[in-house]
């Protein structure tokens, strides 16, 4: 049936054939504007490596974390954390809208230290959200509403790429500092503090907390402390973004040293956690997010504020991974067994780094490749070159992003040789 | 430790006490103008519910099922899917941005019929949504984007409490059609179609599909179609809310008569759904959002977009109850089931109902209390004034909203005569 644009023919149509019972008219195209949508940039990798039949093929652009096999790893104690909750029989009646009380407490609790000044004096607020990308969301919702002094938001360069449209569909503007140096493919402290240096009083700073996404370089401790007394004097608000504790170097602790040092030297940051990696929880949705405030009579009044602007978002968060989340985090065999995964899991991307360097060298590559080494988490920036990238999937059907960002939790011991080879081929 | 507001400060003490491990200084408040809000008038409810220590306590605030016993129902077909999926030992891997296949797919064909034309030519889009609210807000942003010709959104007269917020946050504008008759404690027809034949063209009119929220008033099947020609007519934009399917008149057909009698009539909908209440899947938030578009290329493109604007407010949605609801709809013997236990729940609603004018009755009440039967769903606006509202509450402990919307779900055959009781004394 031919498509009816205009209503005049509708009236028509439906005062001639009042008996037309299927379809007699359709209402005009609402939606004719609409555009297609340029694909996702990652997700267009995975879909371009479904497609391709070469037994040999491997996609390193996904960013979830695979084990030896190359399988996806469901962790131990989730699933023992699933069994206990099941037999609780519990019932699925709505959280509240800031989410599960013994998760919230954990999240912060693994974030901070236990011992925090913060968590004593109860003047810090952590709502429960879904994973990260929520928690940044509602992070920028709010900023967008209560920091209206400044609108501006300084990414590393590079960042996320889901930063940017965070921010950007949130209100806020978005801006740079520099971050990444790609003749050494490490961190150009240099180049940040100077652009640190002169970031406009009250306007936001986000710092990826540890393994950098997606270049995996990462301040060391001495180059977050200047970082810190600069962004201070430079009167910055902190969004720290933590994606990746536990999972970076395999100890918590370790990985939110630049987080708990910045809040020990006066700095009320805006904190964004997710568990998705290192519990593996990806599909459950499982974050938080925390603002630090100057007493318990601001973060009541904060909490307040971060609840009217949840409740039109989604009402109260999804009870499932946070229950699983909570558990795990609350009962001291689990958090023990949750801690080896997690160490486990970092070491093996850790190994893979080395056996990948071990292999290039073999190969007889000439190239430093050091960086690989260095870098921290699920992600490399090899250095590779768009025209470099683009062989290695036509000719390898290695699949990555176009940055040359490889996802190191997509390299086995099985396949960590032809990689190192494909990779040399394409750079000798 | 006086709270230092300054940076000058700031920086000054940095530089005395370099030793100063633990908080050598408070970086000034980020958040001093935030105020503190007001606390969600249902909520609140709950809240003043709990402390009250009268054993004869009615909490008819909760907008969730109970069952004769006053307590919360977790579905038998619910935990049946739960223990299958369990069995299965699935992994957690992200879901796509839009959502299960499966279980979008499900979602649609419950509400459209599977049968339906608009199925068949492959020109609806359904995104799985955080439930209603998330669908709702997502639908929202869309029209916000997209349909830039006209702003207001048009909700009946009262709404549900949520839905000003959600499509204020979005950007849209906020108007109304008169929809309840409080001399009749029913439909004002006559209002509605008045107000209705003067909303400009290409506004957005939302519609709940059945089982209103809070009157519990639904419009007929002959003034529905009414409506649905003066909409026509006028060119708006329909947007359906059906959060009860189901569980209005314990018939899924039925209650989703109106939503496919609109689309038959042309009109392009958007619809959002939810599984919290007909489900009891409640904090799993379940919900889908669906666009029907004018053929199968504008619904890719709308899905494309549907994905863009997704993306950065929380990746992809949970995993869990959309696992669980799609385990349902799509094993016989667990739809079977669920048929069954939903038609249980909106027949045990529908007998307190009865249960509530027979006690009305025997009280010796003189008022007509006609409009408890013919409303439906899980609320019923009692027509009680805010000063009776606030005896019943402070004489007998009955916990409602201000407006007199009792949640009938909270009436149990155990207290409805004490609730006859309080009614009538605050009445007579």
């Amino acid at each position: 049936m031919a498509l009816l644009k205009s209503c005049k023919i509708i009236s028509a149509v439906a005062g001639h054939s009042p008996v037309l019972g299927v379809f007699p008219i359709r209402a005009s195209s609402w939606w004719s504007e609409v555009q297609m949508g340029p694909p996702d940039p990652i997700l267009g990798v995975t879909e371009a490596f479904r497609r391709d039949t070469n037994p040999k093929k491997m996609n390193l652009g996904v960013g979830a974390y695979r084990d030896d096999q190359g399988k996806p790893y469901v962790l131990s104690c989730v699933r023992k954390a699933e069994a206990q909750i099941a037999t609780k029989k519990m019932d699925k009646e709505y959280l509240p809208i800031g989410g599960f009380g013994d998760f919230n407490k954990a999240c912060a609790q693994l974030a901070l230290g236990s011992d925090n000044e913060v968590l004593k004096s109860n003047r810090s607020i952590t709502v429960q959200t879904i994973s990260g990308t929520g928690s940044l969301r509602i992070g920028a919702n709010f900023l967008s509403r209560f920091h209206t002094s400044v609108r501006d938001v300084y990414l590393p360069k590079p960042s996320w790429g889901n930063h940017t449209p965070i921010f950007r569909d949130a209100g806020m503007q978005l801006k740079a500092y520099r971050y990444y140096d790609p003749s050494t493919c490490g961190f150009d402290s240099k180049g940040a503090l100077d652009d640190i240096s002169k970031i406009p009083e009250k306007s936001v700073i986000l710092l990826h907390a540890c393994a950098h996404n997606p270049t995996g370089v990462d301040p060391r401790p001495e180059q977050w402390k200047e970082m810190s007394a600069l962004i201070k004097k430079r009167n910055l608000l902190v969004f720290f973004d933590m994606a990746y504790q536990g999972f970076a170097s395999g100890d918590i602790d370790r990985d939110a040293w630049a987080v708990r040092h910045f809040i020990e030297q006066g700095h009320n940051i805006v904190l964004s956690q997710s568990f998705a990696k290192n519990m593996g929880l990806y599909g459950e949705r499982v974050g938080g997010f925390t603002v630090v405030c100057k007493d318990a009579d601001e973060a009541k009044r904060v909490e307040s504020q971060l609840k009217i602007l949840i409740r039109p978002i989604y009402s109260n968060p999804p009870m499932n991974g946070a229950r699983i989340a909570a558990t795990i985090l609350n009962t001291p065999e689990l958090n023990k067994e949750w801690l080896e995964e997690v160490k486990g899991m970092a070491n093996r991307i850790i190994k893979m780094r080395e056996q990948l360097v071990a292999n290039l060298k073999k190969e007889g590559s000439s190239h430093n490749w050091q960086h690989v080494i260095d870098q921290i988490g699920m992600f490399c920036f090899t250095g590779l070159k768009p025209e470099q990238v683009e062989r290695l999937t036509k000719e390898f059907s290695i699949y990555m992003t176009k940055d040359g960002r490889i996802s190191m939790a997509g390299v086995t011991s099985g396949n960590v040789g032809y990689l190192a080879q494909g990779i040399h081929a394409v750079t000798k």
